[in-house]
């Protein structure tokens, strides 16, 4: 579709359900995945929230999306990343979140989770290193 | 790579200013615009954060932002530059590409 | 400087659209291009052609209008958030069956592709919001 490729970065630091922006900011991770860019999402803050295993969202009549988040690995996302403080300080682990898969169907490279814990150092050389950063 | 960040919401109502600092790269810039130009004035909780940060980081404040809220530019903290759209343009220029902490 | 434009807010609710609106102009009079303006989550509100401000108030919908016309400015609305919000054009009112349209014709209802690709197409990608 297009000839450049940028780094594109997903700076997501908001809860889901209370707000709206966890879910239409997947919707353009969703749409974004036909331009071909490389794609990272990063989680920090309440945005860790929104990969949290369990979400039953029946008593409060809203979808839920976290389903959504499993299928990442097949919308050209390789690379998922969680700040490990804002986890901490929100006395959670890795093991309350989901895990994402991941594989390439040309070469058969396959991930089994692809949901990386990154400390404030990585994060920073994460968005040095992109050339677009959405927000939400 | 140089970055702008954007913080436009108050350091005593989110913690975006706090994330972005904690964030931010040595060399980067910040602009405090909106409600986020509270975090300039001399006097609050905020002020030894961020004058902490104006030693690795160009602090800016959007000066229209300032006036509206009532703060002259004598009550921002030392080190701090004042712009104007103008200029806030200019810093999105002049660095590679912008970060916005809402 | 080829500039993309993200508004996340409402008008009136926030200062999201009243601050890109002074950033946008600001980049046009000093020659920079602003490759399009996209409206998201409830920025698609910006775009109602129904908005009555009081009379000793800015008039924000008009004030974007105005600009766009005088730069040829793109200002497009993402589908989903408008089909959520109710900001409706004729085409999806049509396909909807909604008995009215609220849009102002000066802003276009697109895809969240518009957006993608404007951050691709962009130097710089700013985003106001709350």
């Amino acid at each position: 579709m297009t000839e450049i490729v940028k780094k594109f970065l997903y700076l997501n630091r908001k809860a889901p359900y209370g707000t709206i922006y966890a879910w239409e900011s997947l919707e353009v991770v969703l749409i974004g995945a036909a331009f071909d860019q490389e794609v990272r999402l990063l989680f920090v803050d309440d945005g860790v929230y929104q990969l949290t295993k369990g979400q039953d969202t029946s008593g409060i009549g809203m979808k839920n999306f976290s389903p959504t988040y499993r299928t990442l690995g097949d919308y050209e996302v390789k690379s998922i990343y969680v700040h490990r403080e804002s986890l901490e300080s929100r006395g959670l682990t890795q093991d309350d979140l989901v895990q994402i898969a991941w594989e390439d169907w040309e070469s058969g490279e396959e991930k089994e989770n692809i949901v990386e814990v990154v400390d404030a150092a990585d994060v920073t050389e994460l968005m040095e290193g992109s050339d677009v950063i959405f927000s939400f | 790579m140089s970055i702008l960040h954007t913080v436009n919401k108050s350091p005593f109502e989110r913690n975006a200013l706090e994330s972005c600092l904690r964030f931010a790269a040595k060399g980067a810039s910040v602009l405090l615009f909106e409600d986020g130009v509270y975090a300039v004035v001399k006097g609050t909780s905020a002020e030894g954060q961020v004058k902490a940060a104006l030693e690795d980081l160009d602090v800016y404040v959007l000066g229209p932002d300032l006036k509206a809220r009532g703060f002259s530019e004598g009550r921002v903290i030392e080190g701090i530059k004042i712009v104007d759209y103008a200029g806030f343009v200019d810093l999105a220029a002049e660095n590679d590409k912008v970060q916005a902490w809402l | 400087m080829k500039f993309a434009i993200q508004i996340n807010e409402g008008p009136y609710q926030h200062q999201a659209s009243d601050s890109a609106y002074f950033f946008t102009k600001a980049a046009l009079e000093k020659g920079h291009e602003v490759f399009r303006v996209f409206f998201y989550h409830d920025g698609v509100n910006n775009a109602t052609r129904l908005s009555t401000p009081p009379q000793d108030d800015r008039h924000i919908v008009n004030r974007w209008v105005a600009l766009a016309e005088r730069y040829d400015l793109e200002m497009v609305v993402c589908v989903a958030a408008a089909q959520r919000r109710g900001v409706v054009d004729e085409g999806e009112a049509q396909r909807n069956g909604k008995d009215a349209t609220n849009i102002h014709p000066r802003f276009r209802i697109s895809g969240l592709g518009q957006l993608v690709e404007a951050a691709i197409q962009a130097d710089r990608l700013m985003v106001f919001g709350d």
